[in-house]
């Protein structure tokens, strides 16, 4: 280091300079946590419900799955899924068609805001929102139910990018599926039905290799079972791979299918996304 | 190229399937001016200003606002250009401050967005949440959005909707101050005395036409229309007389009655007389 001071950067000085990139994207991300934030309903909902899932699911199964695997070992891995799949596909899909309704985007668009700002803004709200939620669920799981928490870097990587890829093809989804709401209301209507279904063939309600074959069939086309399936094998003993369908954890399909559908998604969002409704032309 | 236009419009065009909104307009726009578009709804009042401001695509036509082309505007342009769109936009959760600050920030050159807020009249509710605001508090908010970024050319779309009387008072003083400063203003509106008040010119449109622009004491030949007459005759009834020499015709009634006339009249037709003629033609 040296001791030389700087001279002021002159981006700081000088007068009428449009924001850049970086302090426009962060503007816009804290308003959207502001927003989420103040939003009870939002905030109950997202953060709450896994959190509430894992205790009920807690007392009832109290016992072991397999040896030295607990129900609640088993769970918090598609509560971890579904927590992800809430923050950024329900959230997204249902908020975004009311901001639509109300113009909110509209307006957007009438100003100088590169229109990925506001994209970045959501993205980064989904992702702060959803580490804040994991962390609570993680923790809560820790202190009640003795939660084993992944003991190698290795397996911490992997929960990271399972994350990173099953938030990423969520929140695209998200995006994409609320230009289907044709009103503000209807955007709950149309992801709802779309996220409980998912849950309850994909394993995070029951044990997955005990659903129907077809029903495990159908759920592999989703990016859901291969989340819960990929934080299995972060939160399972090893030997637990030979009881998934495939025999093993099969993280290389895990990654597959995810990213595939951070491609669909992205396609979908570019090709059907709207700034303003339907009726608005 | 056009040096002293805002906006130059020629030949627009745009239909929704078989629904012919905008059939042809022309229009132009100097800078400086305040320009009214005035129209019945469906007229293609709101379509017409929604390509203008880059919102809607055309299907024909040449359109140029401040030098670009809504459909394909320059870097800089919609930091130029201010929107008041018609319906209020709701912020749900954050406060009326926030909002014009965060909009502030999206421009180089932004007013003081304390100084905006006050400015439209809403400093008492500048910490209320944007859905507590009235529908006319809500409305000031946009325009407070409009006019956050200093442009140079404004487009409120029926701005004065669900205002009361004072509220629009004061909304005219804003738009004069806005126009004494140089700005390039654009509004549509429903209201004949907001046109007549704040309007250097006007442009009726009707069935996606415009089927007029002119000064508003001159629209639809206002100053040479034929003046009425009217009087009570002797036995009681009511007499009424359409002309151009209403002088003449009152000197020769006073002639007639030997004095005073009894229930005398002479009007010229009011600008709405004149618009709701012109758009009951089409």
């Amino acid at each position: 280091m040296t001791t030389t001071t700087k001279p002021a950067a002159p981006a700081i000085t000088a007068p009428a300079r449009r924001p850049g990139p970086v302090a426009l994207t962060l503007r816009q991300s804290r308003l959207e946590i502001t927003q989420f934030l103040r939003s009870r309903e939002s905030v109950v909902f997202t953060m709450g419900f896994p959190v509430i899932m894992i205790l009920i699911f807690a007392a009832i199964f109290d016992d072991e799955i397999a040896p030295a695997v607990s129900y609640t070992q088993y769970f918090i891995t598609g509560m971890i899924a579904t927590g992800l799949m809430t923050v950024s596909f329900q959230n997204l899909g249902i908020w975004i068609p009311i901001e639509r309704d109300r113009g909110v985007l509209k307006r957007y668009r009438g100003t100088p805001m590169p229109k990925w700002v506001w994209f970045a803004g959501k993205v980064i709200m989904v992702v702060a929102i959803g580490i804040a939620e994991t962390v609570l669920l993680l923790a809560v799981s820790v202190a009640l139910f003795d939660l084993e928490l992944p003991a190698t870097a290795a397996k911490w990587l992997t929960f990271g990018w399972v994350s990173i890829l099953g938030v990423t093809a969520c929140t695209l989804c998200g995006i994409a599926i609320s230009s289907l709401a044709r009103t503000a209301r209807s955007g709950s209507a149309v992801v709802t039905p779309v996220a409980l279904v998912l849950q309850f063939i994909s394993g995070v309600f029951f044990v997955f290799t005990e659903l129907p074959t077809w029903m495990q069939q159908v759920a592999a086309i989703f990016p859901l079972k291969w989340m819960c399936q990929g934080l299995r094998s972060v939160f399972l003993p090893e030997a637990f791979g030979a009881r998934e369908p495939g025999g093993s954890f099969e993280l290389d399909r895990v990654a597959l299918v995810l990213v595939a559908w951070c491609v669909i998604g992205l396609v979908l969002c570019l090709t059907t996304f709207r700034w303003t409704t339907k009726r608005d032309g | 190229m056009h040096d002293e236009l805002a906006i130059s419009v020629r030949g627009l065009r745009k239909a929704y399937g078989d629904n012919v909104a905008v059939a042809g307009v022309d229009l132009d726009v100097h800078r400086g001016e305040v320009f009214a578009l005035l129209g019945p709804n469906g007229a293609g009042k709101t379509t017409t200003v929604e390509i203008l401001e880059g919102y809607r695509r055309r299907d024909a036509g040449d359109v140029d606002v401040l030098g670009s082309d809504p459909a394909r505007p320059a870097a800089d342009w919609r930091s130029r250009v201010g929107i008041v769109l018609q319906g209020t936009g709701e912020f749900d959760e954050l406060t009326v401050a926030e909002v014009v600050r965060h909009f502030a920030g999206f421009y180089a050159d932004a007013d003081d967005p304390d100084k905006v807020v006050e400015r439209v009249g809403l400093a008492g509710k500048a910490k209320a949440r944007t859905h507590t605001l009235s529908g006319g508090q809500k409305r000031r908010l946009d325009v407070a959005l409009g006019i956050v970024g200093r442009p140079e050319l404004l487009f409120l779309d029926e701005p004065t909707t669900g205002f009361d009387p004072e509220a629009r008072r004061e909304f005219w003083e804003l738009i004069r101050d806005l126009a004494a400063a140089g700005t390039t203003i654009v509004l549509t509106t429903h209201y004949l005395d907001e046109a007549e008040s704040l309007a250097d010119r006007v442009g009726v449109i009707a069935g996606g036409r415009m089927v007029e622009v002119a000064t508003p004491d001159q629209l639809g030949n206002r100053r040479e229309a034929l003046a009425t007459v009217s009087w009570r005759t002797p036995e009681g009834a009511w007499e009424t007389a359409e002309s151009a020499t209403p002088t003449a015709l009152v000197a020769e009634l006073a002639a007639r009655f030997g004095g005073e006339v009894p229930g005398l009249t002479v009007s010229r037709p009011t600008l709405e007389d004149i618009y709701l003629r012109m758009i009951g033609h089409r």
